[in-house]
């Protein structure tokens, strides 16, 4: 196994885009090859060296290499962009787009991740034990969300904090977990997987759903008016996680012919009915 | 104005009968000239390959339809960027390019001329614009014509001179170089939620079949001399079968008079998807070899390809009915659809082509089949109907195809059986050289469309040079694809207009192309006969005649062709 450390030199005005800080592409250099990595720092590059110090060894496949990055990475962006194997460990909080499409390995945040965390993720596993902020495990503007891989194998996404909005964005497979609150909009166009939320979720929950499910533990504000309401459940399950209720049913969003299903614990969401 | 001479190149210039024979070529004050002439800088091209610039019969690239389709497809431009360098501008893919891209990209293959294939009459200034934003290539558009209100009630009523008067001033209002058809009476019927499915079925209230409008339009166009012929985008594009309606197309004017200098009446283009045999997505087959039976048989005909390349595609047509039963094929991709007042129609829908797709597979090969069995290659273009077939950077990839039968069938290996079970391309043993590369990608095009003084390396042409690094007395193309591609994908040099705008595949100077534009020298003559007919028919126009046509502000560099 190898570990590979980066500690930031300084932080810059202008935010880094630092894809290259994945596993894919440490496994198998030299500590000089991976300070020779090109970063872009607005119009300009520069390469991974001058932005950290790094120490410690690649090791020789992705799946055998961990990455610390510590103290405030707030402003890299794109760490772990696609990854598919091996892990990740941020010790702060991380900039933008952190494992964007990730395809494997696992990341965990210590601090707050910002927007796009996830983003069109289709597999692995995302920690974030902050906060998230929009569009986490959203999709970039085109093309879907999260996704599975392969028939089975999908992305998971854990926030222990709060997230933004526009959570799950157009997803089609995968999990995301939130046991804080989120923003508006959670769930928007999405036509498969489960959003979890054990906090409180604002308006628009699920707006032009077609298929998936998402529980919300905490209140919904507001409740779309296409959404049919469909009775009592006593519990809800989700991949061998048991949530008990009663939970109020609703299927929509009916503006989109949906099937998508929405459950809100009925104890915090009796005004909805 | 430099002046050069490119020493010791293999030159491939097949209007004036030059096969690879080693030869210098000279450049002065912006064209090729006879003498050396005097201070020229002297490039050393022994052991590359000349041709003159490349000519594009047929690439989407500029105006209303182009932009939406950018609108629609963030996602292709994310998985393509180009970021800015020295004096380029940075921009995107992938499927469709920005418009310095465009020009870049087609500049790096050697490529400089390229035809904007459907300009909508109301949307003609947006195309303009973007021509101009479209650096190095020189352009010019095709008018569409086919489902006008005008053309229809001139052919219902067999008013032939009336049709050949608005044609000329919608040549000239627009600033188009040639008469477009798209689904002839099929984009009107859409109108109404209909199609036609038949060379003699009516359209609806104007009671004209498309064999009447594709007759018509192809009379006039000889009437009028246009330097090109018209150029037909088929009935039943892209449905099981339609080789037939083609092949209808192509007789129903045979009878047809060239003008003065030509032999063809019609260019089919992107024939690749009308070439389709069987009667459904099940028993889909190739209908290649039928046309290009016909095509042998007869010189009344010209066609561009639309070659199929693997992966992302945008397709952008004015064939309105035919966008929207893609969009119920790809079940519900995103789309355009689109009606433009008198005029035309529009849709875009994105669209994979699949190596697993047995359908994919058969339209990938019968492009290549078309490509190798026209015995005459002055009737052949290389297109890939970009972005429709695929972006038109993929053109050194074709290339690669056509010279190598090897490179051919390491494809059909990776492809779904069906290329090889549904069509002839498995046995089809010719291997272009590189004089008949030179044809198809610039000697037949020019010739096609008219062009005087392009596509061609003799004295008085444009100074539009193209040098490769491939030498032909070194490498043999049929076993070595790779080079051929790598050698076509980045110019050693490409000229423009006597200057260097390409080194080395990288572009170094961006210079403004010109507009080609036809002006039919009798139109003021003409218009008479027009002029109420004009005025009656604005009524339900929603812009005023008066800033109807383009005005000469749009063309920075105009190159006006009299007929
Ligand atoms: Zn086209």
């Amino acid at each position: 196994m190898g570990k590979v450390e980066l500690t930031p030199i300084e932080k810059p005005h202008i935010p880094i885009e630092a894809e290259v800080i994945s596993p894919d592409i440490f496994a198998g250099k030299s500590l000089e090859e991976i300070g020779d990595l090109e970063v872009w720092r607005g119009n300009r590059k520069k390469k991974l060296k001058e932005v950290f110090k790094i120490s410690g060894d690649a090791g020789k496949t992705p799946g055998e290499t961990t990455i610390i990055v510590n103290g405030d990475a707030s402003f890299i962006k794109r760490i772990g962009q696609g990854m598919t194997a091996g892990e990740i460990l941020i010790k702060g909080n991380v900039g933008m787009h952190v494992g964007a499409e990730m395809r494997g390995g696992k990341i965990v945040v210590e601090g707050n991740a910002d927007h796009w965390a996830g983003a069109g993720m289709k597999a692995g596993i995302l920690h974030i034990k902050g906060n998230a902020g929009n569009y986490l495990g959203g999709n970039y503007r085109g093309d879907i969300g999260m996704s599975a891989l392969q028939k089975g194998v999908y992305g998971t996404i854990i926030v222990e904090g709060n997230a933004g909005d526009e959570v799950g964005a157009w997803m089609a497979d995968g999990k995301i977990i939130i046991k804080g609150n989120v923003g508006a909009f959670a769930g928007v166009h999405m036509s498969g997987g489960n959003i979890i939320v054990y906090g409180d979720a604002a308006e628009r929950v699920g707006g032009e759903m077609k298929g998936g499910t998402i529980v919300i533990m905490g209140q919904l504000s507001e409740l779309l008016p296409s959404f049919e309401y469909k009775g009592e459940v006593n519990e809800v399950s989700i991949d061998g996680e048991k949530m008990l209720g009663p939970f109020l049913t609703f299927v929509g969003d009916l503006a989109e012919d949906g099937k998508g299903t929405l459950y809100l614990l009925k104890e915090k969401n009796a005004h909805l009915i | 104005m430099n002046a050069y001479v490119l020493k010791g190149g293999h030159v491939y210039d097949p209007l004036n009968n030059i096969d690879g024979e080693k030869m210098d070529i000279y450049i002065a004050g912006g064209k090729i000239v006879e003498e050396p002439p005097k201070g020229a800088k002297v490039i050393d091209v022994s052991g590359k390959v000349v041709m003159p610039g490349g000519i594009c019969i047929h690439s989407h690239i500029a105006g209303g339809k182009v932009n939406s389709g950018r609108m629609l497809r963030p996602e292709d431009h994310r998985r393509d960027n180009i970021p800015k360098k020295g004096q380029l501008r940075s921009g995107v893919g992938y499927t469709v390019p920005t418009t310095f891209v465009t020009g870049y990209r087609f500049a790096a293959m050697g490529y400089t001329t390229v035809f904007e294939p459907a300009v909508p009459p109301l949307k003609a200034r947006h195309t303009h614009e973007e021509f101009q934003d479209t650096p190095i290539l020189d352009h010019g558009g095709f008018v569409l014509t086919g489902n006008n209100w005008f053309v229809l009630n001139y052919v219902k009523n067999n008013e032939m001179d009336k049709l050949a008067a608005f044609i000329a001033w919608l040549l000239w209002a627009t600033k188009c170089y040639a008469v477009k058809i798209v689904n002839p009476g099929g984009v009107e019927s859409w109108g109404w939620g209909k199609n036609v499915n038949g060379l003699d079925d009516k359209v609806p209230y104007f009671d004209v079949t498309p064999r009447e409008i594709v007759t018509a339009l192809s009379y006039v166009n000889e009437k009028l001399g246009l330097p090109h012929t018209i150029h037909v985008h088929g009935n039943n594009l892209g449905q099981p079968g339609n080789y037939e309606i083609t092949l209808e197309t192509m007789e129903a004017v045979r009878e047809i008079k060239a003008s003065k200098g030509r032999r063809s009446v019609l260019h089919f283009t992107h024939i690749q998807f009308n070439a389709y045999a069987g009667t459904s997505w099940k028993d889909f087959a190739s209908g290649a070899q039928e046309i290009a039976n016909y095509v042998n048989k007869h010189d009344h005909v010209t066609i561009d390809i639309g070659q199929v390349i693997f992966g992302d595609a945008t397709t952008m047509t004015a064939d309105g009915p035919w966008e929207f039963a893609l969009r119920q094929i790809t079940r519900g991709n995103k789309w355009v659809n689109s009606d433009v007042e008198l005029e035309t129609g529009s849709g875009i829908v994105p669209y994979v082509f699949r190596r697993t797709v047995p359908v994919n597979a058969v339209q990938w090969a019968i492009g290549l089949e078309l490509m190798l069995s026209v015995n005459d290659l002055y009737k052949v273009c290389l297109t890939t109907d970009h972005p429709n077939g695929g972006p038109f950077y993929f053109y050194p990839k074709i290339i690669s195809w056509l010279v190598s039968r090897k490179a051919r069938n390491e494809e059909l290996e990776k492809v779904h059986k069906a290329a090889i079970e549904k069509t002839t391309l498995k046995d089809l043993d010719k291997e272009y050289n590189l004089y008949e590369v030179a044809i198809v990608t610039r000697a037949a095009q020019a010739k096609i469309l008219g062009l005087k003084d392009r596509g061609h390396l003799g004295p008085g042409a444009k100074g539009d040079v193209a040098v490769y690094d491939i030498d032909p007395t070194k490498v043999n193309l049929s076993s070595s694809p790779e080079l051929v591609e790598k050698a076509f994908s980045a110019a050693a040099y490409t000229f423009k207009d006597g200057e260097i705008v390409v080194k080395d595949g990288e572009v170094i100077a961006t210079p403004q192309g010109s507009t080609i534009w036809v002006k039919v020298k009798k139109l003021e003559e003409m218009m008479p006969l027009i002029e109420e007919d004009l005025k009656e028919m604005w009524k339900h126009y929603t812009i005023s005649l008066n800033n109807y046509p383009v005005q000469m502000e749009y063309l920075p560099k105009s190159e006006m062709v009299e007929v």
